[in-house]
């Protein structure tokens, strides 16, 4: 019995000191002075690699996104008779919820992976040590700029997202279904709101952003330096993030909703 | 303190997960000399280069380089005296993305601001000391290892410093990359200056360059010296540790049960 | 690995795919309604009860929407609810004794205020009140007054219709 009673309280301790250490990372590269001229490039290269590189995933499956809410949703309407609703029903749950969660869901498995794999194997092959044995600061080289283009690259990729997701329905509802255009697009701005619909979706794809970088770069950076270790961090970094991710955003809508 | 040392370790403890990697150890490691610190595996030679290097922090006693305590140094000032010490990592440490050019230049755009021909010249020069100005334009991954560890080589002396540690730079080396290797440690530890210190339990080879010998086993030192009076030592553990006895005070067998016991008892495996 | 100009210049171009699609987010899709926030002008209403008007409600006249619904609260001595309206500036020459009326967008749909102007040649402006105001109609309480009159018979001294909302505030309460 007080054996259970123990590993719990090592578990619980163990967690704690996970958070804590996460939290030291999170504070290093945050309040580490930036260096402007060496520090943009490095930024710049991240953006490439983890947004540009994840564009086809996101765009490919927001098109395909977009296209089957539509299908299920014209049927689901056309019982109603409120097929011409068809705009508003995919604008807004694209803006609101699929686009920012969808996209972090993928960016999490493409560009989070990537970023865990990379880090825990520069720290497995010494590539970190030595760098802090030339007296440059791995926070800054590597970690940071990670950390930051991953917060920038995903509202971008939420926006295009979002865009090519509607672009699909349109495909679907008008092109395909028949509905008349302008119903499909005049219905759509009388019920979307800017502020409230687009701009709140990309305050949510902002943290999911951020969230899902963090835990990427922290479990690469805590890796066990084997290959098992890199394995297992790898497949972590996406599971926490995928769960980050679906709890932050229920939290996040009911702020939202809750007139925030 | 003694002005021929340039590193001076005192009674160092160090601890990891309640486990003691020394206990009470006294190095001191002498200016433009090469010195060898060997020892069995396990025993936490590359632990003491990271706590030379700051990378680590002893649970007690200290580690004086160059009259400085690591330990005690704010951040910036542990990052100038690094820029003093050179680190060749067991595999090399290249950075994988940059091809062996811009890995030697690595160190040199980060800590200073001269101009590209000036980067291109040393890059050039250091990497003709290892011998390998033709392979400039590979990438890491088209290496072998020993020219890899070469490379690194190259890298840690880009901005000429005062140290430089080896860990096990022979490991797993062919004979003839071995030799050249020897070769360009003692050659640059001549040439250049240096201060050397090579962790190692390839006894013979590196006895055949080190000016002075320290030999750790279980947290402990257990013999210390020229090579010389090294190779004439005789105590039991620095005998089966020189000439590779198979048991010793480094027991063969893992502690066990007696054999009868285990084979007719009823142990629970 | 690819060169430095070539990573700049894909970002680039990613960037411009980014703000693109946000254009297109904004005109084609919101119709960007309340990016640039109109200017108008305030007044208030007091209703006795708003069923279930919220904030940013449509507010109309003639059925073209000319503002929103801006705050509201309730009187903490009339127990009336003080809604606030944000009338666009476009909008001038409302007269004062027009009426506000809570209606309800087909049989189910959200609360709106309509105004219906009258022939005063004073008009609103910032922080004048619209004193004419007729309650939301809410279903329940129409169905209870209709099974009300049908099974007490004609006994009953109803209220007009119009403004309903208190008129049995023994059996409905007026805790809305």
């Amino acid at each position: 019995m007080m054996s259970y009673v123990q590993s719990l309280g090592s578990w619980g301790l163990a967690t704690l000191r996970d958070y804590g250490r996460a939290g030291i990372l999170l504070s290093r590269v945050v309040f580490a002075v930036p260096n402007v001229r060496k520090g943009f490039p490095l930024v710049l290269q991240q953006v490439y690699a983890e947004g540009v590189q994840s564009l086809l995933i996101i765009v490919v499956s927001s098109l395909f996104i977009g296209m089957v809410v539509a299908l299920q949703g014209y049927h689901t309407l056309a019982k109603f008779g409120a097929s011409q609703e068809l705009g508003p029903l995919v604008a807004l749950s694209v803006a609101r919820e699929l686009g920012p969660v969808v996209t972090a869901l993928l960016f999490a498995g493409r560009a989070g992976s990537a970023l865990t794999a990379e880090i825990g194997l520069m720290k497995a092959t010494d590539q970190l040590s030595s760098m802090e044995m030339m007296a440059v600061d791995p926070m800054r080289k590597v970690i940071a700029p990670r950390l930051w283009g991953g917060f920038i690259s995903m509202p971008l990729l939420t926006m295009i997202f979002n865009a090519v997701a509607i672009y699909g329905a349109y495909l679907v509802g008008v092109k395909w279904l028949g509905l008349d255009a302008g119903a499909f697009w005049s219905n759509m701005q009388a019920s979307v709101e800017f502020h409230s619909d687009i701009v709140n979706g990309l305050l949510k794809s902002l943290v999911f952003g951020f969230v899902v970088t963090w835990i990427a770069v922290y479990q690469g950076y805590d890796a066990v330096p084997t290959s098992a270790g890199i394995a297992k961090s790898t497949t972590r970094s996406v599971v926490y993030s995928s769960l980050a991710v679906l709890g932050l955003d229920f939290v996040l809508t009911a702020m939202m909703i809750g007139g925030w | 303190m003694n002005n021929q040392d340039f590193i001076e370790i005192t009674d160092l403890y160090f601890n990891r997960n309640r486990h003691s990697v020394f206990r009470g150890v006294d190095i001191a490691i002498p200016k433009g000399k090469i010195t060898a610190i060997m020892g069995p595996s396990g025993t936490g030679k590359t632990t003491l280069l990271r706590l030379i290097g700051g990378q680590l922090i002893p649970t007690s006693g200290q580690v004086l380089v160059d009259g400085q305590n690591v330990h005690r140094l704010s951040r910036r000032k542990l990052y100038r005296l690094r820029n003093r010490m050179g680190m060749l990592f067991q595999n090399g440490a290249l950075f994988t993305h940059l091809n062996v050019y811009e890995n030697v230049a690595f160190p040199l755009r980060e800590h200073t601001r001269l101009s590209e021909e000036m980067i291109r010249s040393i890059v050039l020069m250091k990497l003709e000391m290892v011998g390998l100005r033709g392979a400039w334009h590979l990438m890491p991954s088209e290496l072998s290892g020993g020219m890899a560890r070469r490379v690194a080589l190259a890298r840690a002396i880009a901005l000429d410093p005062e140290l430089i540690m080896y860990d096990e730079p022979l490991s797993g080396q062919d004979p003839i990359s071995k030799g050249v290797l020897l070769r360009l440690m003692r050659t640059l530890n001549d040439s250049l200056g240096l201060t050397s210190i090579i962790v190692s339990h390839d006894v013979q080879e590196t006895l055949s360059i080190a000016d002075y010998v320290y030999v750790i086993s279980d947290g402990k030192l257990i013999g210390q010296g020229t090579t010389d009076t090294i190779k004439q030592n005789d105590t039991r553990e620095l005998n089966q540790f020189l000439h590779g006895l198979p048991d010793g005070p480094v027991a063969f067998r893992y502690p066990a049960l007696p054999l009868e016991q285990d084979l007719l008892g009823d142990t629970q495996i | 690995m690819i060169s430095e100009r070539m990573v700049e210049s894909v970002v680039g171009l990613f960037l411009i795919a980014a703000m693109g699609a946000m254009l297109v987010l904004a005109f084609k899709v919101s119709g960007l309604t309340s990016f640039f926030k109109p200017e108008g002008y305030m007044v208030t209403a007091q209703f006795d009860d708003i069923g279930q008007l919220k904030t940013r409600a449509a507010v109309k006249i003639g059925g073209v929407t000319v503002g929103e619904v801006a705050g509201i609260k309730l009187d903490p001595v009339t127990f009336k609810a003080v809604v606030k309206i944000q009338i666009n500036s476009r909008v001038k020459d409302i007269p004062v004794d027009s009426t506000a009326t809570i209606l309800t967008a087909g049989l189910l749909g959200d609360n709106y205020i309509e105004i219906t102007p009258m022939y005063s040649s004073e008009f609103l402006k910032e922080g004048s009140e619209i004193t004419e105001t007729h309650s939301a109609m809410i279903l329940e309480r129409l169905i209870g007054q209709f099974m009300y009159k049908v099974g007490g018979g004609s006994n009953s001294d109803s209220s007009t219709p119009s403004n309903n909302a208190n008129a049995e505030p023994k059996k409905e309460g007026v805790t809305q």
